[in-house]
């Protein structure tokens, strides 16, 4: 009895990791049919960070790993998104293939310290550009620019259609974010209800805790798509959110390097490609005008 | 300086929520405990079996599971409570699982002659509880209770993932804003718990040498 029993979980456990490595395997197949082209033959000039990364043929990257469409840690363990998607056109031009890199989950707080103790090479993490960040992180890009936005229960029942009417309501965002410190700012008489992550924020506007959820437009998205019967959104968004590639401070041949890789993807369409198998997969929208990147 | 001189108001507030977690969550969690401890001795079955079911589940779950359940799964049963008073109560039903056991380790310390000596008096369970075991059992108990409450402290903490600005809030809040004074924020954040452990140490070990029994 007991040996039949045994016999029976083994097998039962064997179909299981035998589900899971198909599983693996035709993700990875996929993810092959995707990726962009790596560079052979890379030559850099000795002594630049291209070079030595190139040397190194491998590069660390830090990435949000809970933003659905920009960069989501999927049950492999690998992040997956638009965020993802241009770190691996950096790495391509600097010849590291996809596997080659290293992916670091940055969070907001932690993205300039990461930078400045040369945990990550570079961060692709939402990360909007702003001039206080500048002093402390040089940025390329912006590669995508997205807006503030506000999210409600379907059928918004309280009648938000823009920051104006969050007066008196409660408004829920992520502590630490730019979108909370744009309604401290600019909009005092809504009720903050700051959580650590977005996902709460969604949980708390299902269960009527909190009216409203506001934070970048593409973060929002992902949160309508997850539940689309639950949530809609205001779709007018009031800021503007340039999102920048995070460097070392000074490293200028670098940032240049990254803004030429940037440009030619924006004309060579592996930017839209990028977008199309990514944010644009959730938001079922075509890709943007690429942004003009900014050579400060 | 200068930093904490701009952010001041910030850190007052986010220090007297702590605070006021600390010191509801800990009343919650001594008075609750030390009920529930009185329900592990009694000779009731139903109520020592009740008392060890809760201490077990709370004992062994994670603050934070506690901390969603209360936050995001009671309102699923209509049950809806505000962040704050959320806080309280997942802090002190969670400390007070500890408070039981570290109380219950004290009534065992008292020797065996003192409540048999007292219900042969006349006294009932309860009185004798209250008059003679608890008061002995309370003045050994004072380190491990200590301990119990300063990793309460502590553990407000998880409360700044649900919606409550306490101290380690200002974590993201402020280095977001001022990343270049990452250590500044830190130090902050630190002192501002040790503001309230400290002294509450101090003042633990003077109620212990006050307290403590001579045998």
């Amino acid at each position: 009895m007991r040996i039949t029993r045994y016999a029976a979980t083994m097998a039962a456990v064997g179909l299981v990791l035998a589900g899971c490595s198909s599983d693996a395997g035709e993700q990875a197949e996929e993810a092959a049919d995707n990726t962009v082209e790596v560079q052979e033959n890379v030559d850099f000039e000795a002594g630049t960070t291209m070079a030595e990364l190139a040397e190194a043929g491998s590069i660390t990257i830090g990435t949000k790993y809970d933003q659905p469409g920009f960069g989501l840690l999927n049950p492999d363990g690998v992040p997956e998104g638009f965020d993802v998607e241009v770190g691996k056109l950096i790495a391509a031009e600097l010849g590291i293939a996809p596997e080659d890199i290293t992916w670091t989950e940055t969070v907001s707080a932690n993205r300039e310290p990461f930078i400045q103790n040369g945990q990550v090479d570079l961060v692709v993490a939402t990360y909007t550009i702003n001039d206080a960040r500048k002093q402390l992180v040089d940025f390329a890009g912006p590669y995508y620019v997205a807006g503030q936005d506000i999210m409600v229960a379907k059928g918004n029942p309280e009648g938000i259609t823009g920051p104006q009417d969050l007066a008196g309501k409660n408004v829920c965002s992520v502590e630490g974010s730019t979108p909370a410190q744009n309604i401290r700012d600019q909009y005092p008489d809504a009720q903050l209800t700051l959580f650590d992550v977005y996902s709460k924020c969604a949980d708390a506007l299902t269960n009527g805790q909190v009216d409203a959820v506001t934070t970048d437009n593409v973060i929002l998205t992902g949160l309508v798509a997850g539940n689309p019967d639950g949530f809609e959104l205001v779709g007018k968004p009031f800021t503007e959110e340039p999102y920048g590639i995070g460097l070392e401070l000074g490293d200028t041949e670098f940032r240049n390097f990254i803004n030429d890789v940037l440009e030619e993807s924006f004309e060579n369409g592996d930017w839209a490609a990028a977008w199309d198998r990514t944010a644009g997969a959730i938001t079922g929208e075509e890709a943007p005008e690429p942004p003009q990147v900014d050579r400060y | 300086m200068q930093f904490y001189v701009d952010n001041f108001g910030l850190f007052r507030d986010a220090f007297l929520t702590t605070l006021s977690l600390s010191l509801l969550g800990g009343l919650l969690a001594l008075v609750l405990g030390t009920l529930l401890a009185a329900f592990r001795v009694s000779p009731i079955t139903p109520l020592r079996g009740l008392a060890t079911f809760y201490v077990e589940t709370f004992r062994n779950t994670p603050l934070t599971v506690v901390f969603f359940f209360i936050i995001f799964g009671l309102p699923q049963i209509d049950f809806v409570i505000g962040f704050f008073p959320g806080a309280v109560l997942a802090i002190g039903l969670y400390t007070a699982a500890f408070v039981c056991e570290a109380v219950r380790s004290g009534i065992n310390a008292v020797a065996s002659g003192q409540a048999e000596a007292a219900r042969a008096l006349g006294l009932t369970f309860g009185q004798s509880l209250r008059e003679v075991v608890l008061p002995q059992a309370f003045r050994t108990v004072v380190p491990p209770l200590g301990n119990v409450l300063l990793a309460m402290v502590k553990n407000t903490s998880i409360a700044a993932g649900f919606a409550v600005s306490e101290l380690s809030s200002l974590l993201p809040r402020l280095v977001n804003a001022n990343a270049g004074e990452l250590v500044l924020v830190l130090i902050g954040v630190v002192v501002g718990y040790m503001l309230i452990t400290v002294p509450s140490a101090f003042a633990l070990h003077r109620v212990e040498r006050r307290v403590a029994i001579l045998r």
